[in-house]
C-alpha cells in the first residue's frame, strides 16, 4: 500500500489540432524576410538565387508587359479543362466502382495497373497520339487527376454508413435519389480531400507537360528562363506556380466550408 | 389517413451462412394493432423486422400484407430506426422532406412537413442540424420522417434503446399518442419489457437463436389508460422476464455472429 495524496493532475487535452491561418501566413512571411536579409548581407549569392525584392520587381514587369497573363491564361485554361475532365470521369468511375460489385474488381484492376505509371513518362506518347497542341497536355493532366479521384471517391462511397442507404431504400427512394441525396453528400468529405491532392498533381503535370512541348504557359516560361539563365524570371515563374497552388487550396477550402458546413 | 394493414408472416426462416437465425416464424399483426416483439439478444428480432419491411429476403417463408391503404399513403411499410438514421448534412426540415422530394408537388410536401413537425413538436427546430439535437429530439425527427409518408404499417427497431431512461419514458408516452392518432399497424421490436407491456397489444416472445415463436400474449387494456405502475402490467412484465431469463443468460454467453 502507498499513499496517493494531492490534486489529480490534468491528463486530457491535445490531439485536436486546428487551422491557424495567421500562423501559416506569418511563417511564409518570416521565410521571405530571412531570405531577403541573407541576400542583402551576401550570404545567398543572388546570381543563383535572386532576392525576394528582385523577384517581385521582375513579377511587376512581367505583369505590366502582359507576358505573365499571356502565359498564365494558357496554363489556367489547360489546368481547368484537364482537372475538370479527370475529376468528372474519376468521380463517375469511383461511384460506379463503389456501388456495383460487377464494376468494382474491374475498375480496381485498371487502377492498380495504371495508377503507378508516372504520367510525365506518358507525355511523349500522348504527343504522338494527340499531337503537340493542347490535347496531349490536357490528357496528361486529366489522367493524372483521374486515378486519385477514382480512389478518393470509391473510398468515400465505401464509408457512407450503410444504415443511411437502407433508410433510403426503406422509404422507397429510387437508386438515383439515393445516390444524389445520400451517397454523394456522404462521400463529399473524402472527395473534397481528394480534390486537394489532385489539384496539386494537376499543377505538377501541367508544368511538366508545358516543359515538354508548349510555346506558352508557365511551364514553358520557366523552362525558357532557365535556358537563358534568367534566374529572376525563373523564380518569378516558380512564385506564380506557388501562388496558383495556394489559390487552388484556398478555393477548395471555400468549397469545403460551403459543402461541409454541417460538420 | 390509413387505417392500417394486416401484416402476415408465414413460416419465415432465415440464416446467416451456417448460422440459423429464425426458424419457422408465423405471426399476424392485425390492422391498427401494436405488435411488440421481444426476446433475448441475438434471437433475430431485428432480422425478422428487416424481413417484414422487405429489406431482407428470407431463406424461406413469406411476408404479405392485406387491406387497403389511403391515397395519401406514400410508403405503406415504414421504418423507425434504432440509430435514427438521419442525414447529418440535412436540417431537421430537410431530413423529414427527403422522403417526399420525388413524390407530391412541392406545395403539398411543404404542407405535410409543416404539419408533421408541429405534430412532433419540432417546429422550432426545423432549421437545426441533427448534431445540434439531443438523442430524444433526433428520434422525434425519425418519427416525423416516418409519419410524413402517412404509413399504413410502422416498423420500429428498438427506437428508444439509444436514449436515456428519462427521455425513453417521455417519448414512449408520445409514441402512444402519435401511433394511436395515426391508427397504423405497428411492429415494435424491443428488449425492454417495460416498454413491451406499456405499448403492446400483442406481445410476441421469441426464443433464443434460432428464433422461434415461444409465446404470444394479448393485452386488451386501452393504450391510453395504461400506467407504468399498473400491477397487472407489472405482473406480466415479471412473467415475460421469467420466460426469457434463461434464454437471455445463455444468449449472453454465446458467440455473436452479427450479419454483414
Amino acid at each position: 500500500m502507498r499513499r496517493h495524496d494531492g490534486p489529480v493532475p490534468f491528463r486530457g487535452g491535445g490531439f485536436s489540432p486546428r487551422d491557424q491561418w495567421v500562423a501559416g501566413a506569418t511563417t511564409l512571411l518570416q521565410i521571405v524576410v530571412y531570405w531577403q536579409i541573407l541576400a542583402w548581407v551576401g550570404v545567398i549569392p543572388t546570381l543563383f538565387l535572386p532576392s525576394p525584392v528582385s523577384i517581385a520587381v521582375t513579377l511587376w514587369h512581367l505583369t505590366v508587359s502582359g507576358v505573365l497573363w499571356e502565359n498564365l491564361s494558357a496554363s489556367l485554361a489547360r489546368l481547368m479543362i484537364g482537372w475538370f475532365t479527370g475529376t468528372f470521369f474519376g468521380m463517375a468511375m469511383g461511384i460506379t466502382a463503389g456501388l456495383w460489385s460487377a464494376m468494382r474488381s474491374r475498375v480496381m484492376a485498371i487502377v492498380a495497373a495504371l495508377f503507378p505509371i508516372p504520367k510525365i513518362a506518358m507525355v511523349p506518347l500522348f504527343i504522338i497520339w494527340f499531337g503537340i497542341g493542347e490535347g496531349s497536355k490536357i490528357v496528361t493532366i486529366a489522367l493524372g487527376v483521374f486515378f486519385p479521384t477514382v480512389i478518393a471517391t470509391m473510398g468515400g462511397v465505401d464509408n457512407v454508413p450503410r444504415g443511411l442507404i437502407r433508410m433510403g431504400q426503406s422509404f422507397g427512394l429510387s437508386t438515383g435519389k439515393i445516390v444524389r441525396s445520400i451517397i454523394l453528400p456522404g462521400a463529399a468529405p473524402a472527395i473534397l480531400n481528394g480534390f486537394r491532392v489532385t489539384a496539386s498533381i494537376a499543377i505538377v503535370l501541367l508544368v511538366a507537360a508545358e516543359m515538354i512541348g508548349a510555346e506558352r504557359g508557365i511551364g514553358a516560361f520557366v523552362l525558357s528562363a532557365g535556358n537563358l539563365y534568367d534566374t529572376d524570371a525563373l523564380m518569378a515563374g516558380i512564385v506564380v506556380l506557388s501562388v496558383m497552388g495556394l489559390t487552388v487550396a484556398g478555393l477548395i477550402g471555400v468549397l469545403e466550408r460551403l459543402l461541409l458546413r454541417w460538420r | 389517413m390509413s387505417t392500417g394493414l394486416r401484416l402476415i408472416v408465414d413460416q419465415v426462416s432465415h440464416a446467416w451462412k451456417a448460422l440459423n437465425v429464425l426458424d419457422g416464424i408465423s405471426l399476424t399483426a392485425e390492422p391498427g394493432e401494436i405488435m411488440v416483439v421481444i426476446g433475448p439478444s441475438g434471437c433475430g428480432k431485428s432480422t425478422l423486422l428487416n424481413i417484414m419491411g422487405g429489406l431482407l429476403a428470407p431463406l424461406s417463408g413469406t411476408v404479405r400484407t392485406e387491406g387497403e391503404i389511403a391515397d395519401d399513403c406514400l410508403n405503406p411499410l415504414t421504418y423507425v430506426f434504432q440509430d435514427f438514421s438521419l442525414l447529418p448534412w440535412r436540417s431537421v426540415r430537410d431530413n423529414v422532406a427527403l422522403v417526399l422530394e420525388q413524390r407530391p408537388s412541392a406545395n403539398a410536401a411543404a404542407e405535410r412537413v409543416r404539419d408533421v413537425l408541429a405534430l412532433t413538436g419540432l417546429t422550432d427546430f426545423a432549421g437545426a442540424w441533427p448534431k445540434e439535437l439531443s438523442g430524444g429530439m433526433r428520434q422525434r425527427v425519425g418519427i416525423a420522417r416516418a409519419l410524413v409518408v402517412r404509413p399504413a404499417c410502422l416498423l420500429m427497431d428498438e427506437p428508444l434503446s439509444a436514449l436515456d431512461a428519462q427521455t425513453r419514458d417521455l417519448l414512449l408516452d408520445e409514441f402512444v399518442t402519435l401511433i394511436g392518432r395515426a391508427g397504423t399497424t405497428t411492429v415494435y421490436v424491443t428488449h425492454n419489457l417495460a416498454e413491451a407491456v406499456r405499448l403492446g397489444q400483442q406481445i410476441v416472445v421469441l426464443s433464443r437463436r434460432p428464433g422461434r415463436v415461444r409465446e404470444i400474449f394479448r393485452i386488451d387494456r386501452p393504450l391510453t389508460g395504461r400506467s407504468a405502475d399498473d400491477p397487472d402490467l407489472k405482473d406480466l412484465e415479471h412473467m415475460l422476464w421469467r420466460i426469457i431469463r434463461d434464454d437471455a443468460a445463455v444468449a449472453e454467453r454465446e458467440l455473436i455472429d452479427a450479419p454483414p
